[in-house]
């Protein structure tokens, strides 16, 4: 099949199943290069951002994937080379020479966006968690990298941790205005900042 | 097909009211009021155009159509209700099986098993489904909420297209009642749709008397009261489209005072949900009227009393 249509039939498919909404707040889309940062609940979230993206920014957006999941049978393998072309991540043997930070900023060259979770795993509660500090060395080595924190509402209920069957619940995506590492930023202030604003764009969703 | 004429000329005359307020803006008249009746002008024109086509493409289309409705409305019912995880497995078979099986029920004018498939069988085995879970935090709140959700957005809902599986009377002996049935249901969303506006418009009138100000500010008995009067004057105005006709007229009047009561029932019930989650819709679908379920909520009330009314008021003459 048409790689392009498939893509655009499974973003389709993603939106009226999730029934995501999409909200852009002080924030708009665009295909300059950026970091879109998120909360991690499921394993459908890579698939809500990127189908959340309009068709031109989707294009050029590649998500940041765990290997040992995405690897595994035909389908998955399909779909995180073919249709999202992510970026596997090896997360149980991380290499000093060829760390991920270093890959993932040949995979993008400076062409490509990413989606990335810088939780580092799906989180069970409510709550989000601590970020981990790839966020940080890739922004130092890239401190050019536009970062658009974004948050996943309702996944968690969706398809939480350990189940199989998906919940038809809608859910909602809204992306935040952009951010950068300041020059001279510490690691633990600027990832601190980073989790507030994606805190900030959960909160705005709760009344 | 008369009925879908006057409808048409109806909403062409709104639209066209609608333009010319906007061209020239009278200082009488609220712009903010103005904009929500233009956007609801606007809801009606797609609501008839998709009745219109799933009559045009039969009963089953007509059933499919209801059934969506029905899901996206536990959509979004369910997202606003909080759940523990311990709902999942319950969840999926509330989405999955309950609403598919009911339609089809409904499609099949399976009346003996449609009345009672989610009221006795699915309300029987969603409190020990939880338990299976193990998780017995809240129990009985979990169990209502999935219930009450169940029976507004799909149960209450499947009684509209069961009104085209309805025996009508025959016109005369031998004579049957073909396409009273399309007639029937257009009729009952016809006068819901009415009873929302009329209890809308009439609840503008300069006096006001809120009935239960913490639920609703807008609804008030200026609303109820004048809304159900002009309501059943319509309906008894439209008996020669019902199969209330001849001697019966007076029952389309009546269904037009009962539809108006329970569409008040609906939207303040809807309402105090609303409140208690601090919300003011229940979802985004379309912007500007936000989700199906506040679109819906009179005509989930009204459509199993309206339902039972026919049958049993039918039947007996």
């Amino acid at each position: 099949m048409d790689t392009n249509l498939a893509r655009s039939f499974l973003a389709l498919l993603a939106r009226f199943l999730s029934g995501a909404s999409v909200r852009w707040i002080d924030s708009q889309p665009d295909t300059c290069q950026r970091v879109y940062f998120a909360n991690h609940t499921s394993h459908l979230d890579p698939i809500m951002i990127w189908s959340a993206l309009p068709p031109a920014v989707r294009m050029l957006t590649r998500p940041v994937a765990a290997k040992d999941y995405w690897t595994k049978g035909p389908v998955r393998r399909y779909l995180a080379n073919q249709l999202f072309s992510a970026i596997l991540i090896d997360r149980e043997e991380i290499k000093v020479h060829q760390s991920p930070v270093d890959l993932i900023i040949r995979e993008i060259g400076h062409n490509y966006s990413l989606i990335l979770f810088p939780e580092g795993g799906r989180q069970s509660g409510r709550e989000i968690g601590e970020f981990k500090s790839g966020l940080y060395y890739l922004c130092k080595k890239r401190p050019d990298l536009e970062l658009v924190p974004v948050h996943i509402d309702n996944m968690n209920r969706i398809l939480p941790r350990g189940e199989v069957l998906p919940v038809p619940m809608l859910s909602c995506v809204s992306f935040g205005p952009p951010m950068w590492l300041e020059a001279g930023e510490s690691k633990t202030n600027f990832l601190g900042r980073a989790r507030e604003a994606v805190r900030k764009m959960k909160e705005s969703r709760e009344v | 097909m008369s009925l879908i004429g006057a409808v048409l000329v109806l909403l062409g005359a709104a639209e066209v009211i609608v333009w010319a307020l906007r061209r020239n803006p009278s200082g009488n008249i609220d712009a903010a009021i103005l904009e929500t009746f233009r956007l609801r002008v606007h809801a009606w024109w797609i609501l008839l155009a998709t009745l219109a086509t799933a009559f045009l493409l039969g009963h089953v289309v007509t059933v499919v159509l209801f059934g969506l409705i029905s899901f996206w409305a536990l959509r979004e019912f369910i997202t606003l209700t909080p759940t523990r995880p311990g709902d999942h497995t319950t969840l999926f078979l509330v989405f999955t099986v309950v609403p598919l099986l009911q339609y089809v029920l409904v499609g099949l004018g399976a009346y003996g098993l449609y009345i009672i498939f989610i009221p006795v069988y699915v309300f029987l085995l969603i409190p020990p489904m939880i338990a299976l879970s193990g998780d017995y935090k809240r129990f009985l709140e979990r169990t209502a909420k999935i219930q009450v959700g169940l029976l507004i957005c799909v149960y209450c809902l499947s009684y509209a297209p069961a009104l085209l599986t309805l025996k009508l009377p025959e016109l005369a002996p031998g004579v049957a009642d073909s396409g009273g049935n399309v007639r029937l249901l257009f009729f009952f969303v016809l006068v819901v749709q009415l009873s929302d506006a009329l209890q809308y418009a009439w609840s503008q009138s300069p006096n006001k008397h809120v009935i239960v100000p913490t639920i609703n500010t807008t609804r008030t008995w200026e609303g109820l009261l004048g809304g159900t009067a002009s309501v059943t004057l319509i309906a008894a105005a439209l008996w020669w489209a019902t199969p209330f006709h001849g001697p019966k007229w007076w029952m389309a009047a009546a269904m037009g005072a009962v539809i108006s009561l329970m569409c008040f029932a609906g939207g303040i019930t809807m309402s105090a949900i609303k409140r208690d989650r601090g919300v003011s819709d229940f979802g985004t679908l379309v912007e500007g009227h936000g989700g199906v379920l506040d679109r819906i909520d009179s005509l989930c009330f009204a459509a199993p009393v309206f339902f039972h009314c026919t049958r049993w008021w039918l039947m007996q003459m």
